[in-house]
């Protein structure tokens, strides 16, 4: 299969939804003749024209907003925020706005929204430029969110939540924008709420999204070399999350580990381990269930403190090997 | 009045209805059959009901929290309303908005916000999706004084601007932000000159002169369509509290008595008559058809089924 970048398959993922479906347009900060902060629209304004592909002031609550009315006035909207901390400055539009239209008119509006933005640390873009906010949306009933975590999900994905009639959050993981992958051609759909397993074994469950699905893999590779099978789980959407899934990987391994970017408090890690405290996956449980997260700070500029409280392979992997081995020191209230 | 006399009609009968509507709804209260809150425009009924009158079927508005003068201007369902207000089944939202979010997409209302200025940006994508699909339409967006100080007022303003789009932006300054007087929450008298540093045109008038605010409206509209966006003022009053629990401390009697004699509805009535439009009888028979139009919203909200509880999950996601 041919291979192509996450930022080229989410391109063509839009690209060939604006070919197909002429309500589907493309609006955000720089992303036309410049195409994008990150390059992913390159292109798209000499395809589409100004109509479909236009950039807008810096004006992040316009932009969702407009965002929101054209599409409960019947349009498609895919708005790009250029960096996920921004959505910050947009928050009424997608947390007050956008993700209550259908419940309180009484499901007389669809919001068909999609906000894509480029989330998480690593580039050194300091801290407001770094940040995992999932947890912040995951919490907001009434919008779905995707944290894609290869090539081929970005573009099925991403399909996916054009096609949606409910608003959609698009996590693009920035550091995965340049990383290749097998895709697919043409016209295939990642359906929401199903998780993947990336990796099968019998020994610990790690259960992880986004750009630590790779890192896992990798800590997963070297932990099998000690004789430890991990499975990891990709949940691709946190909202809906595939709770089967969770439940299912959990009674095959009865150790888990969670590990994703975000910082660790309030952050969707805990909602996972809950979710297996109050499920039937309680009883297979052979230890405590172990969280490897993002530390809870800003993200820091330096780059060897930027990357010292994010998790790290030779860390998951270790943590692997502890909970396979029962060594893990847990930690006292 | 260079109004047609079935247009006059229809003016003063909306506006009597809001004003029964929400005379009506203010008794609910005080006879404790309300759960939950209502904010009131008697004083300001000249606005809503001015503008969407002049408007087509086609053309969308978008409400304020403080709006049932624009749901009845533009054609809404006095019964759904009411039924909404007390949360029945039958209501707009079926009970799960209240008031505040009254909506109805068949006559192109894209429902009341409850945040100050948040519809502002939405009735901006309205209006894109009408250019976008080359439409000979416009899309209103109501909001208030104190909405002028949001961020979300200078994004719209300035992205409807940049990009031409067919949209009014009709502030409703009643003077008050909530409590907080127009003299201590902007350093302007004329809300409208906000407008140049957008580049589009802005222009104040009474808004308790109802045939001027729909004769400008269908101006506007006119203008809007060949060139981009513009911003109405409309100077008005809010006779009643913000809200059902406002003690009003914030304002004396003698102003709001001095705002009873601009009444709205009254200087309508009056001008009707003088002018020989109609008889005072004639208007009259439109009271009476407004309070019995009311009074039967009020039955059918009290005789309709409450929401189930088993259906409380139910259009969070389509």
């Amino acid at each position: 299969m041919r291979e192509m970048t996450y930022a080229e398959a989410i391109r063509e993922a839009l690209s060939e939804e604006m070919r197909r479906d002429e309500s589907v347009f493309f609006i955000g900060e720089d992303i036309g003749v410049y195409g994008g902060a990150f390059g992913v629209s390159k292109g798209m304004l000499a395809e589409f024209g100004p109509k479909r592909v236009r950039d807008t002031p810096i004006s992040e609550t316009a932009i969702v907003g407009c965002g929101v009315g054209a599409a409960m006035a019947g349009l498609r909207p895919v708005v790009e925020i250029m960096f996920s901390d921004f959505v910050a400055v947009a928050m009424d539009q997608i947390v007050n706005q956008a993700a209550k239209a259908r419940f309180q008119f009484g499901g007389q509006f669809s919001v068909p929204l999609v906000i894509r933005t480029p989330s998480g640390s690593g580039t050194g873009a300091a801290e407001q430029h770094s940040q995992s906010l999932e947890a912040w949306f995951v919490h907001t009933p009434g919008i779905k969110v995707a944290v894609p975590s290869t090539p081929a999900d970005a573009k099925g994905l991403l399909i996916s939540a054009i096609r949606d009639p409910n608003p959609v959050l698009f996590l693009e993981q920035k550091l995965l924008y340049r990383t290749k992958g097998e895709v697919p051609e043409g016209d295939y759909t990642v359906p929401f709420g199903q998780a993947a397993v990336r990796r099968e074994g019998r020994d610990v469950a790690v259960i992880t999204y986004g750009r630590m699905v790779a890192r896992c893999l990798e800590a997963a590779q070297a932990a099998a070399a000690e004789g430890i099978e991990a499975e990891v789980l990709d949940l691709r959407t946190l909202a809906p999350m595939d709770r089967e899934a969770i439940i299912r990987t959990v009674k095959k391994c009865g150790r888990v580990l969670i590990v994703h970017e975000a910082c660790r408090t309030g952050g969707v890690g805990g909602e996972i381990a809950a979710t297996i405290a109050d499920s039937e996956a309680f009883f297979w449980l052979d230890a405590p269930v172990r969280r490897l997260c993002g530390e809870d700070t800003p993200i820091p500029y330096n780059r060897n403190l930027e990357d010292s409280i994010v998790p790290r392979v030779p860390g998951i992997t270790e943590e692997i090997l502890r909970l396979a081995r029962r060594e893990a020191s847990w930690p006292r209230a | 009045m260079g109004v047609p006399r079935e247009t006059l009609r229809e003016l003063y009968l909306k506006m009597a209805q809001t004003r029964r509507f929400e005379e009506t709804a203010a008794r609910l209260f005080t006879e404790g059959k309300v759960h939950g809150t209502a904010h009131f425009c008697i004083g300001e009924e000249a606005t809503g009901v001015g503008v969407c009158s002049a408007l087509a079927p086609e053309d969308l508005i978008a409400q304020t929290h403080r709006g049932h003068n624009q749901a009845i201007g533009k054609g809404m369902d006095i019964r759904r309303m009411m039924a909404e207000f007390l949360g029945k089944e039958t209501g707009y939202c079926r009970g799960r908005g209240g008031c505040m979010h009254i909506a109805d997409a068949s006559v192109g209302s894209l429902g009341a916000n409850g945040i100050v200025g948040g519809g502002i940006p939405i009735a901006v994508g309205a209006a894109f999706a009408q250019n976008y699909r080359g439409q000979d339409a416009i899309t209103v967006c109501f909001f208030g004084d104190g909405a002028a100080n949001e961020g979300a007022f200078h994004e719209a303003l300035n992205l409807a601007s940049v990009w031409k789009l067919p949209i009014l932006f009709v502030c409703v300054n009643n003077y008050y932000a909530m409590s907080t007087h127009l003299s201590l929450h902007m350093n302007i008298k004329d809300i409208s000159v906000r407008a140049k540093s957008y580049g589009i045109p802005g222009f104040s008038l009474d808004g308790n002169d109802v045939v001027a605010v729909y004769t400008a409206t269908l101006e506007a509209k006119k203008r809007i369509l060949e060139n981009g966006p513009e911003l109405m003022v409309l100077n008005t009053y809010r006779i009643m509290g913000h809200s059902k629990s406002d003690p009003q401390t914030y304002r004396t009697r003698d102003e709001v008595e001095a705002w009873k004699k601009k009444d709205p509805l009254l200087l309508f009535r009056n001008r009707l008559v003088e002018a020989g439009e109609f008889l005072a009888s004639d208007l009259d028979a439109l009271d009476a058809q407004a309070a019995r139009d009311v009074a039967e919203a009020v039955e059918y909200a009290e005789s309709s089924p409450e929401p189930k509880v088993e259906e409380a999950l139910q259009d969070v996601l389509a």
